[in-house]
């Protein structure tokens, strides 16, 4: 049975459901399980749901170490750039063990981090960062876009055997939609088309797939058909289904809410350009923010920010430098 | 309370003590040749002169607990029981090797005998011990952790985070420094007016320990005070062990920050050289042992060095499997 719930509420479900189902799951975070009538704390305790001090390098690093152990560690990050003090343990350590030890060691362990809050909160605390870690060998990076992705994504990672960075999108954060009451798993790596159409793929991610699906709308009443495709892991990251719709479609927008030098779009275009090249009959357009910091103002952060408005334009110059009804 | 037991070696403690530091020493002199002759390739950091800390500590443990290592590693996991033919395979990037030949030098991982692993970046391993502490209380079990590290961690942010975290959840966990005196090539001075990584963890509460780290007598029997009270649930514990490597920072190091009168002090206080002529004063060890652990120790090695050369070295594209679990 789905029901309607928040994109965060699927996410807490997802872990507490893992944490009933499994007892080496934990629950590490700071501010976290403070209460003895925290839902988490009343279910499972103080010993696997901990509050840890402001220092998330020693609490990713622990967490790594109980990973050794045999424990499915959930880091709750709260905000992604706090990932940013701790990228020893993050990039350098989590996800280099697995190879390093020639497959010896694995490191099951999900650290869920918000992104992108473009909501006035200024420069430090709004970061699209998702593309610095789709980089890093061994780590796995999931952006879910919908409330039953949220649980979904986040039921797979804590079941998978490798480091996942699980970002989750500060602007969906109350956004309802339909989620599968029990066990639900989305597999990492798998990408899934959220509208079909012929004309023109346009490629969203978190934040931006909504946004997508709201400018294919616009467009069809302008008669171009727009299939939007939904990554939803960035790494793995299922390249052949973006090829396989640009094969169909021709033209490629690509719609990032983070800066451009930083982006996922940056990366997927570069591998479009090189393994589809034949099938292009445009440029690939790239929708993203600009390489700036994020601003307070709010007119400013609009500005920077995609848009639907952005988004339709890139596609009628995709579709105008080849005309669809040829 | 950790308490510390009587300071008495036997025959067989204190042979299997010099020989545990014989076999890095040899292990890590042939490891030096080979680097010069091109066998060994990269980066290699050689504990000679430190022997005494890892065979002190790991003497102590057994395969349950886990120990993590620095970019020093080679002396903490064989002192933990790895293989020297497993650990000399590594180190010339066989298939064989301890970690297939991916790993390499600094980043050493025998979970069979609880050596979880090396980091090679300063100060990296330290919070990766207490999860490792905390797994084993979550358990239920006495297992405990140990993390060896060098003074030049404890000036890092990710040390007092750890030291932090490790006292306010009381973890059974060991912090095992080396003090050498050089953080790379640097003396400690330069880095901080906090001469005792003893005293850096004092506001935490740790129980904690500053011992001569050439004595192998008097680190094992340190660590054993606090590994008896870890085993009961107790912690954290920090160990510190002044000592000295007797090489550079790493093979080819020309080392012109050394003092030669300082250097002729530290090859007196040479751990094994120490050990055998107690030894010999005490009459537990006869006057031709030293000559036969020594040769006996190099034969060992020589055995792992040529079984290291027969295994082949890993197919390029193993590395390509080994990205996901």
């Amino acid at each position: 049975m789905a029901r309607e719930i928040p994109y965060i509420q699927a996410l807490g479900e997802a872990v507490h459901q893992e944490m009933t189902r499994d007892e080496s799951v934990l629950y590490f975070g700071q501010n976290l399980g403070l209460t003895d009538d925290d839902p988490y704390v009343q279910a499972f305790g103080k010993d696997r749901v901990r509050v840890t001090p402001i220092s998330e390098t020693a609490e990713i690093g622990m967490a790594v170490g109980a990973a050794f152990g045999g424990f499915r560690p959930v880091v709750q990050l709260y905000m992604s750039e706090f990932m940013l003090v701790a990228m020893d343990q993050v990039v350098n350590e989590a996800p280099r063990f697995y190879g390093m030890s020639g497959g010896e060691v694995t490191v099951p362990l999900v650290l869920q981090a918000g992104y992108g809050f473009t909501a006035g909160w200024a420069g430090q605390h709004t970061g699209t960062i998702y593309g610095m870690f789709m980089g890093v060998p061994g780590l796995k990076v999931a952006v879910p876009s919908t409330p039953a992705d949220a649980k979904g994504l986040m039921t797979a990672s804590i079941r998978d055997d490798n480091p996942v960075v699980l970002f989750h999108s500060y602007l969906l954060t109350l956004e309802h939609g339909d989620v599968p009451e029990g066990e639900h798993l989305v597999p990492l790596g798998e990408a899934v088309t959220r509208r079909e159409g012929g004309d023109v793929t346009i490629v969203g991610i978190g934040w931006t797939v909504g946004k997508a699906l709201a400018a294919a709308e616009q467009l069809a009443t302008d008669g171009v058909e727009a299939e939007v495709v939904d990554p939803r892991t960035l790494a793995p990251l299922d390249i052949g289904a973006i090829l396989r719709s640009v094969e169909k479609t021709g033209r490629l927008v690509i719609v990032d809410q983070a800066t451009r030098h930083a982006s996922a779009a940056a990366i997927i275009a570069a591998e479009v350009a090189s393994e589809g090249f034949s099938a292009l009959k445009a440029p690939i357009g790239l929708v993203t923010a600009l390489d700036a910091t994020i601003p307070y103002s709010q007119p400013m952060e609009e500005y920077l920010m995609p848009s639907e408005e952005r988004i339709v334009a890139a596609v009628q110059q995709a579709v105008g430098s080849s005309p669809v009804a040829a | 309370m950790a308490e510390v037991s009587p300071a008495e070696l036997d025959a067989a403690l204190g042979f299997e003590l010099l020989r545990g530091m014989w076999r890095i020493r040899a292990f890590e002199e042939r490891v030096g040749q080979l680097t010069r002759a091109d066998e060994v390739h990269g980066l290699v950091h050689l504990s000679i002169g430190q022997e005494a800390v890892a065979v002190g500590v790991c003497s102590r443990l057994t395969d349950h607990d886990a120990v993590y290592g620095n970019h020093r590693a080679h002396g903490q996991a064989i002192a933990k029981g790895a293989p020297l033919a497993g650990v000399m395979a590594e180190l010339m990037g066989r298939d064989g090797g301890l970690c297939r030949g991916l790993g390499g030098s600094m980043h050493l991982v025998d979970v069979e005998h609880g050596f979880l692993g090396a980091t090679g970046v300063v100060g990296g391993n330290v919070p990766l011990a207490l999860g490792s502490a905390l797994a084993s209380r979550l358990r239920g079990q006495d297992a405990v952790a140990v993390v060896f590290f060098g003074d030049g961690a404890a000036q890092g942010g990710i040390f007092v985070e750890s030291v932090n975290l490790a006292a306010l959840w009381a973890l059974p966990v060991i912090l095992v420094c080396e003090n050498n005196g050089f953080a790379e090539f640097t003396p400690r001075s330069a880095h901080s007016t906090v001469e005792r990584v003893a005293d850096v963890v004092a506001a935490y509460g740790f129980e904690r320990a500053t011992v001569d780290g050439n004595d192998v007598d008097a680190v094992r029997r340190a660590f054993g005070g606090f590994l008896g009270a870890a085993r009961r649930g107790e912690g954290p514990f920090l160990l510190e062990c002044l000592t000295h490597r007797l090489r550079g920072h790493y093979e080819g190091d020309p080392q012109r920050y050394r003092e030669a009168i300082a250097q002729e002090e530290w090859q007196r206080r040479d751990p094994i050289r120490r050990l055998e002529r107690r030894g010999l004063e005490e009459g537990w060890l006869e006057d031709d042992a030293p000559a036969r652990v020594e040769r006996e120790a190099r034969e060992e090695v020589e055995e792992a060095v040529r079984l290291a050369r027969e295994r082949p070295f890993p197919a390029p594209g193993l590395t390509a499997e080994l990205v996901y679990a």
